[in-house]
Formats: structure tokens, C-alpha cells, sequence
């Protein structure tokens, strides 16, 4: 039996497509990816089975660092930025720290407020490399007496009237618990009783109620 | 594709003199840039942490709710936990006794036997967890215990401040020789 004779075909592939591809692939990954914002005050924190998002708009956060210091910082948007100036000008004429237009501006730039009433002043004329977590001694918590949050979270009841802040507690894992409850404290007496803690995602440990609970709604 | 039209265009003839150039396929391999980009691909999904954080809701009791309006605990349904320093637990059921009988150490891997178990053996009208910190425990331990609350999907629990006796005893089992309380009486809870 003759066999017929198959022509010998290259088995060299194109591969503009695929490197086409490969690279579109990567472009698309690169752009998309959000960088985290490197954070003036660095906080690492706690793990929660929570699964809600933490959201981003109309944000109040309070962040709570290591060594218990006590920042205030609102979110990047634009609406967030205005909330944040009514937030000092309220502070501003409650306290009569006398802080003028340019002033306020200042703070309003500054990645959070982190300085006693008294000095806030002087954190207006730090220029935003200055201002760290290391650096600034932190909003005066002390306790239920010398609490300067309730200042601030007075304010923040100001510029939020008959809205809902979404109030941010991003608290560090080895903060001490007594600034925790300062916190809660100065929450409670402005009357938000609502709030929201920031935490990392942590699976749902299996046989637990919880993990029942959530198998049941899938 | 990748490589061009090297032939000249038919039309154009050489004249007889000009030497032919040879004819050169600019065809280029392209498999090993495939290979950079499908690793340059992997390792920034790799390297990518999807750390989008979440946010566990805390809603507080208001202080100033008239008392006739605050639900009252029946003792037997309480489990209050302590949390000590340097991730430390304890905890007793129902009142503590004066001399402390019931005031049990634990810690986090075990608390969750503790709190499924007094579920388990108490009426869910009843059961009401009551969480104190002491002062020297963190707020990664706080936001644990709440974890734990939600994980045990415990309806009813309270955050509440630590007494100068629980303290007292806390300390005492920590190893610590804390002074005794000011004042010696258990604050009664309502049975």
C-alpha cells in the first residue's frame, strides 16, 4: 500500500496573537490596580469575619495608632474635603481658637488632624510631609473629662445635621483599651451610636453558628 | 502580522547593474516575549493582596435610656467575659461569688467552647454576654471578643467597664498584687 505523502507542515505557531494578548492582559491588571495610599499614620488592624465593605463616602475616621494616639481624617472626595472645613469651622467657633480663612484651608488639606485644640494652630503651618503619626502628639484623649473627640465629634454632628456620617474607627491591634472606650465615649455623648469598626477579612471558621448561619442563606 | 513585505514592489525593476540584496525574513520570534508577559501577568496577581477592608458595625446602648426602659438580665442566662492582659480571658457565669468560686480562666482558642456551650445549655431569651476589659487588654482583643459574638451569632451582649472586684480578681490571677478593691460590696445584679 502506497501511503500518500502528507506535506511537512511547520509547527512554528504564530504567536503575535498570543503575545498580543498576554500584554493586553497585563496592561488591563496594571491599570486597574488601586495603589494604597500610603497612610500618615500607620495602623495595622484587627481581623473580623465581617464581610461588608467598608464604604468611602460622607466618611468620619478615626484612627487609633500604637501608641494610642487618636487622628481624625475624613475621605478624599470632594464632598468629604467640604464636610471636613464645615467640621473645623464649627470646632473653630465653638472653642474660639481664633484660626483664620487660610488656616482652616490648610487643615482642610492636611491628611488628618492629629494636635491638641491648642496647638492646631501650628499643625496648620506643617507643611503635609511634616505631619506623621510619629510626629504629631494626636488629638487629647485623656478621659471622660479631658476629651477634646467630643469637640470634634460635635462638630462633626454640626456638619453632618440630618445626614448620617459613616463613622470609621480604624483602630491598631495592640492599642490599649481604655482610648478605645475614650472613643466610644465621645461618641456616645454626641449621641452616634452608631459606628463601624475597620478590620481585614478573615474566613469564617468552619462548624461554628455563623458558618451555618451563612450556609443556610447560600 | 509581525514581519513586513520586503519585496520590493513588482513593478519597480532593478536595472541589470544592482546587485540583489538577499532576502531577509524580518519574521522575529515572539514566544519568549509571550513568556515575559504571562509572567510579568503572574506575578502581579501573585503579588497583589485583593485587601479591600471591611467594616464590623458596633451599635451602642444609650446611656441615658430610662432605666424601666433597659432590659434587664437574669442572672443565670449571663456569661460575662474579662479580658486581661497579654491576650488573657476569664470569665464567670452568673453573679460572681465573693470569693471569686466561679471565675474561671481561658483564653481565645478556647472562649468559643465556653460561649457555644452556655448557648447551648440556656434559654436564647435569656442569654446575654457581658464583655469588660480591663485596662491593659487591647483593642485587637475587643474587636476579637466582638468577632467571637459575631461568629457564635450571640444576639444580646454588652460592652461594658470592668468593676473595681472584677479587676481585683483578675489581676490577682494574673500574677499581679493588685491592691484590694475601695469598695468590698458586689454590685447586685437583678435577678
Amino acid at each position: 500500500m502506497a501511503r500518500p505523502k502528507i506535506p511537512r507542515k511547520s509547527t512554528a505557531v504564530d504567536m503575535t496573537a498570543m503575545c498580543d494578548v498576554a500584554f493586553l492582559l497585563l496592561s488591563f491588571f496594571i491599570l486597574t490596580t488601586k495603589f494604597k495610599p500610603s497612610e500618615a499614620v500607620p495602623v495595622n488592624t484587627p481581623n473580623s469575619v465581617a464581610a461588608k465593605v467598608a464604604p468611602e463616602t460622607n466618611v468620619v475616621m478615626i484612627s487609633l495608632n500604637k501608641d494610642g494616639k487618636v487622628f481624625l481624617s475624613t475621605g478624599d472626595s470632594k464632598n468629604d474635603k467640604d464636610k471636613k472645613a464645615e467640621i473645623i469651622k464649627s470646632v473653630n467657633q465653638h472653642k474660639n481658637l481664633g484660626l483664620s480663612d487660610a488656616e482652616i484651608a490648610a487643615l482642610v488639606r492636611a491628611p488628618f488632624i492629629g494636635v491638641p485644640l491648642a496647638t492646631l494652630k501650628q499643625q496648620a503651618r506643617m507643611s503635609v510631609e511634616q505631619m506623621t503619626g510619629e510626629t504629631l502628639p494626636g488629638i487629647r484623649v485623656k478621659d471622660s473629662t479631658d476629651n477634646e473627640l467630643l469637640d470634634w465629634m460635635r462638630g462633626v454632628a454640626d456638619a453632618y445635621t440630618g445626614l448620617k456620617p459613616n463613622l470609621l474607627l480604624k483602630g491598631d491591634n495592640v492599642a490599649k483599651y481604655p482610648s478605645f472606650r475614650n472613643i466610644i465615649d465621645a461618641f456616645r455623648k454626641n449621641e452616634f451610636f452608631k459606628f463601624q469598626m475597620v478590620t481585614n477579612p478573615e474566613s469564617v471558621p468552619m462548624g461554628t453558628d455563623l458558618y451555618r448561619v451563612g450556609r443556610r442563606e447560600e | 502580522m509581525a514581519e513586513m513585505d520586503t519585496s520590493g514592489g513588482g513593478k519597480h525593476k532593478k536595472g541589470p547593474g544592482v546587485k540583489k540584496g538577499k532576502k531577509l525574513s524580518t519574521r522575529v520570534d515572539l514566544t519568549p516575549m509571550v513568556d515575559l508577559g504571562f509572567l510579568l501577568i503572574t506575578f502581579f496577581i501573585f503579588t497583589t493582596t485583593m485587601s479591600q477592608p471591611t467594616a464590623m458595625k458596633l451599635i451602642l446602648p444609650d446611656n441615658k435610656a430610662k432605666p424601666e426602659e433597659q432590659n434587664k438580665a437574669k442572672a443565670s442566662g449571663a456569661l460575662t467575659l474579662l479580658l486581661g492582659k497579654d491576650n488573657n480571658v476569664f470569665y464567670y457565669e452568673g453573679q460572681l461569688e465573693p470569693n471569686a468560686s466561679n471565675f474561671k480562666a481561658s483564653n481565645f482558642k478556647e472562649i468559643r467552647d465556653v460561649i457555644i456551650h452556655k448557648k447551648q445549655t440556656t434559654d436564647t431569651a435569656d442569654l446575654v454576654v457581658v464583655i469588660k476589659p480591663n485596662d491593659e487588654s487591647t483593642y485587637r482583643n475587643v474587636v476579637d471578643i466582638l468577632d467571637e459574638m459575631a461568629i457564635n451569632v450571640i444576639k444580646r451582649y454588652a460592652l461594658v467597664d470592668i468593676s473595681p472586684e472584677e479587676d481585683y480578681f483578675l489581676r490577682k490571677t494574673e500574677g499581679e498584687n493588685p491592691p484590694p478593691p475601695a469598695s468590698a460590696t458586689v454590685v447586685p445584679v437583678s435577678k
